[in-house]
């Protein structure tokens, strides 16, 4: 390209054009999280579709404790609100409040996988692994998808803890903090889905 | 950056604590009369269903609306618009595999057409 | 420590894949030494492989989907020469696990690494210039896109030599690709290239339709876009739709294979079907991604040379609206042999037959569009006739596959095999190749040599036609597809005819390679000065060729369709500023093409079961991503007054050649 170029802050007439105001990232991200929708539709029919190949190994009715289940929905659900918090001291320009909120974020979120993967172990322990059958290939499947995508969002709360006290609350850190929470309550919607239809169908 | 972009970067609000209030309060209450539906068994057994696809359905507008925001404001259209695309899609995927295997068992496998 | 990596997994005993390897090492030794004699390594590293410019990725694509035409194809001589050969107790050349492998990599190839490069690289490089935009709207998100798909690429052809492919056909349909019945790395392999690539392509789709919603040049609006641009943004919303159920169909298949699950296996409730369900679900609208911006460039490419509007482009943008929609609803035409009841294979059917309505929307606009209009029979001209000849021919067999019991008859037969490639090769292929004319001094700044460019299209025709025909008829008498070899002795002289057919259009391949050779050393002769050789419409050809990297040096006012076109007419084309103002560019960045390869690591470290680099591999694409996040420094101002100056070489020389021969100079040129 040409080295003659000067990185200094401009403010020019084409500025405004170009310069990602944000806007334009949020809207990306937000066909982004529609992909991953996809994904989870995926999932989920296949789940329907596998609802009763339990290939004489244990049904739904038998492995799921419904009290454990709702006790990671409550946790997923105050993560969701803990979050919102955290969002409305950023548009507050509250940088430690924002620090402060989203390491409850990250507890509870953290919580809820730790949750996971006690209920997951315990199944494989019981002999109900994915590979006892076709119902609990595409349960563990499912569920573990959503686990792994709370998994990816606590990676990035950790990284946006770092990124906020070192650069404070700038238009970027912004822009990236309004992404996860677009990301971590999408992850609340999905669960909501995960606890009707894998869930407390599956007890009836 | 401009404050008015900022405004539009974020749907024109950013929801407040009275709302986030309301909406964490809509969710327990959705979230705990799903599981009542199913745990204390005192529904009748031809409801449950239909009740739970109700409460699925409450639960996810309420998140949308008041933790991620969506709104039928016109700045908001684009990603309204992106949302009913999905959407589309995925009603296709779900309800069209259901379906089309449904409809394999039944013919082909008559001792799986319950599943 | 190598998991199920050993020196026995390279297949010394196959003298085919010996002697390849043998021309790949001394390819690549002579490419590699004559990279570093010359000195290349810091121009390819500074000026394409870190690129973030939108038309360099776009020409990367376009070079990487050339070259894997040349592999694809190789495997599909190999293919007729073959069934040529093993007739009637003939075993012919190639055992059936090395023919096996073959058919499964040719079409992989073609779709996977051949296409869809091709496509993405066309919108790479026309979408932003065609609507007024300085870059696509996340840079640095393309060039990893672009390095994901580099990434598929190069385990696909690591997978030639180390190891074996997979026999399991194009889609690896279940329980075929499963563990019990595949147990070697082919599968694997085949996983593993297209979920690297398909995450590149599901990332530049979303990127794609940004830039186009948000990225439009004032006064655009969205239907006064291009409609090669319209063609884009339906394709990638299909892409964006799409291909998270592939990335979903194989990973199930991953985990049946990798964990032990059992979701499409034999035994414990499996449900192969549910695979063939959930990869036509992605597999249809995925040919409908390949098509549509063809019809696109063959849309430019019609109005252009009849030096007309398009006709109808209204219709025409409704028309490929109605396409995408339409192809989401169809894909169980590919297996109505399944044995759903008569009301789900009519649903399907009769949806397959109502998008030939809108396909014929299409080829009367572009009918429409000559008639009357004063048509130069240029090389792109001849491909899009060509195309619309053979494109009609096989949607007319497409409407007849999809009577469910015509279906029954010809499924899997080699009159399906006619059928597609007469769709992908009329259309896909002649549209790649007529934009690779039409759009050429585009990217390099010379036009292609239109001697050679009407040999190679003449080759091609003719032998599509001379292969084809004969599997058209081979179906009907009852051949199958993917045979190794067959006991009929009255199928071979047909056999004999499509060999020759592949060999016309092995010819047509060598002449464009020809045409690219010649072209580039006559390019003094054939240079493009003004930027719009062709007589052009639309945006893309009112700035220079090659376009400089800002694209515009001052963005273009739109109030019309054809808005360079209009501008000509009114003599307001080509306008001189008194003042440039700084442009915001984004900087180049290595963390693309590190993550690529880091991919490559991974996919590798899996295929293969050695976790520990599997594990590295993944680490490092992480880090990479996270460490490109606190990179503040990513994009930079262009001086104006820098602009200014590649603006006047380049428009002060042209408004003298504007004197010279009137308006619109490069029509008079071509005429």
């Amino acid at each position: 390209m040409n080295t003659s170029v000067i990185t200094a802050g401009h403010d020019v007439a084409g500025h405004h054009e170009h310069h990602d105001d944000g806007s334009k990232t949020l809207l990306g991200f937000w066909i982004y999280l529609m992909s991953d929708c996809l994904i989870f539709s995926g999932l989920f029919a296949t789940f329907a579709v596998m609802a009763h190949a339990y290939a004489g190994g244990p049904t739904g009715k038998e492995i799921f404790d419904l009290k454990y289940v709702l006790g990671e929905t409550m946790l997923l659900l105050v993560s969701s609100f803990t979050f919102g918090m955290a969002m409305l001291n950023m548009h507050a320009g509250r940088r430690n409040k924002v620090l402060a909120w989203l390491a409850i974020t990250f507890l509870f979120g953290a919580a809820f996988v730790g949750m996971e993967i006690h209920e997951f172990a315990a199944l494989i322990h019981e002999g109900a692994g994915p590979d006892r059958s076709a119902f609990l290939s595409a349960y563990f499947t499912l569920v573990g998808t959503h686990g792994l995508h709370v998994t990816c969002g606590l990676i990035w709360i950790v990284v946006m803890l770092d990124m906020v006290r070192r650069h404070g609350l700038d238009a970027v850190v912004k822009r990236r903090l309004s992404c996860l929470s677009l990301f971590w309550h999408f992850l609340d919607v999905i669960w909501i889905c995960v606890f009707t239809f894998v869930y407390l169908h599956g007890v009836l | 950056m401009s404050h008015a972009h900022e405004q539009a970067a974020h749907g024109g609000k950013h929801g407040t604590l009275s709302s986030y209030l309301v909406g964490f309060g809509l969710s327990l209450v959705l979230t705990l009369l799903s599981f009542g539906c199913v745990m204390t068994g005192m529904v009748p057994h031809h409801l449950i269903v239909p009740g739970l696809m109700v409460f699925c359905v409450a639960q996810v507008l309420v998140q949308l609306g008041f933790f991620l925001h969506m709104g039928i404001a016109p700045e908001q259209r684009e990603n309204l618009m992106v949302a009913a695309c999905a959407l589309l899609f995925i009603a296709i995927v779900v309800i069209g595999s259901l379906w089309v295997l449904h409809n394999m068992n039944v013919y082909m496998v008559p001792g799986m057409s319950h599943g | 420590m190598f998991g199920k990596l050993s020196l026995s997994s390279i297949p010394f005993d196959q003298p085919i894949v010996m002697v390849t390897l043998l021309m790949v090492a001394i390819g690549g030794a002579a490419l590699f030494g004559g990279i570093t004699y010359f000195r290349k390594w810091g121009y390819l590293w500074n000026e394409w492989f870190t690129t973030v410019d939108h038309k360099k990725i776009g020409i990367m694509y376009v070079i990487l989907a050339l070259v894997m035409l040349l592999r694809g194809f190789a495997d599909a001589i190999m293919m007729r020469g073959q069934q040529a050969l093993a007739a009637a107790g003939d075993q012919g050349y190639l055992p059936p696990h090395h023919f096996d492998q073959i058919f499964s990599a040719h079409g992989t190839i073609m779709i996977f690494f051949m296409a869809m490069p091709f496509i993405v690289g066309l919108m790479n490089l026309i979408v932003p210039l065609q609507i007024g935009a300085r870059d696509v709207a996340y840079p640095f998100l393309n060039s990893l896109s672009f390095w994901l798909t580099a990434s598929g690429v190069v385990l696909i052809m690591l997978s030639l030599f180390i190891g074996e492919f997979s026999t399991a056909g194009w889609l690896a349909y279940p329980p075929l690709s499963e563990l019990q019945f595949s147990p070697g790395v082919g599968v694997d392999y085949y996983i593993w290239a297209l979920q690297l690539s398909g995450l590149g392509t599901t990332l530049s789709g979303i990127n794609f339709i940004v830039t186009i919603l948000r990225m439009r040049t004032p006064g655009m609006t969205l239907m006064k876009m291009p409609v090669f641009s319209w063609t884009a943004l339906v394709t990638n919303v299909l892409i964006v739709a799409a291909f998270p159920i592939l990335t979903v169909t194989l990973a199930l298949l991953g985990a049946d294979r990798y964990l032990g699950m059992h979701f499409f296996t034999n035994d414990l409730g499996g449900n192969a079907m549910m695979y063939v369900n959930l990869i036509w679900i992605w597999g249809h609208p995925e040919v409908y991604i390949l098509m549509v911006p063809c019809f696109g460039v063959f849309s430019e490419i019609i109005s252009t040379f009849s030096g007309k509007p398009l006709f109808g482009y209204k219709s025409m943008v409704w028309a490929t609206v109605a396409i995408g929609v339409l192809s989401f609803l169809v894909w169980l035409h590919h297996f109505f042999t399944m044995g759903s009841g008569a009301n789900v294979n009519a649903f399907f059917g009769i949806a397959t037959m109502v998008i030939s309505i809108p396909t014929g929307v299409k080829v009367f606009n572009w009918l429409f569009t000559m008639y009357r209009g004063r048509i130069r029979f240029t090389v792109p001209v001849l491909w899009t006739i060509g195309f619309m000849v053979t494109f009609v021919i096989g949607g007319m067999t497409g409407v007849l596959l999809a009577v469910p019991g015509a279906d029954f008859v010809l499924h899997n037969s080699l009159f399906l095999i006619a059928h597609f490639h007469n769709m992908i090769i009329g259309g896909v292929v002649f549209g790649c190749l007529a934009a690779l004319n039409f759009w050429f001094p585009k990217a390099f700044g010379f036009k292609l040599e239109e001697r050679w460019g009407k040999w190679s299209f003449w080759c091609w025709l003719v032998g599509f036609y001379v292969a084809f025909f004969p599997l058209y008829a081979l179906g009907f008498m009852g051949a199958t597809r993917r045979m190794q070899h067959y006991d009929n002795p009255a199928w071979q002289p047909y056999f004999v005819v499509a060999f020759i057919g592949a060999a016309i259009i092995m010819a047509g391949i060598g002449f464009t390679v020809l045409q690219i050779a010649v072209s580039i050393r006559n390019r003094a002769a054939n240079r493009d000065l003004t930027g719009d050789p062709w007589g052009g419409r639309t945006l893309e050809w009112a700035t220079s060729s090659p376009a400089p990297f800002y694209n515009f040096a001052v963005l273009p006012e739109v109030s019309e369709l054809d808005q360079f076109w209009a501008d000509k007419e009114h003599k307001r084309a080509y306008p001189r500023h008194a003042h440039y103002a700084d442009i915001h560019m984004p900087r180049n960045t290595g963390v693309g093409v590190v993550m690529g390869g880091l991919a490559t690591v991974l996919g590798f470290g899996l295929i293969w079961h050695i976790w520990w680099l599997a594990i590295l591999g993944l680490a490092g694409m992480i880090g990479a991503f996270i460490a490109r996040s606190y990179d503040r420094d990513v994009d930079y101002y262009v001086p104006g007054a820098e602009v200014e100056k590649i603006e006047r070489e380049r428009l002060v020389p042209l408004s003298k050649l504007i004197d010279q021969v009137g308006a619109a100079p490069a029509e008079q040129k071509v005429a």
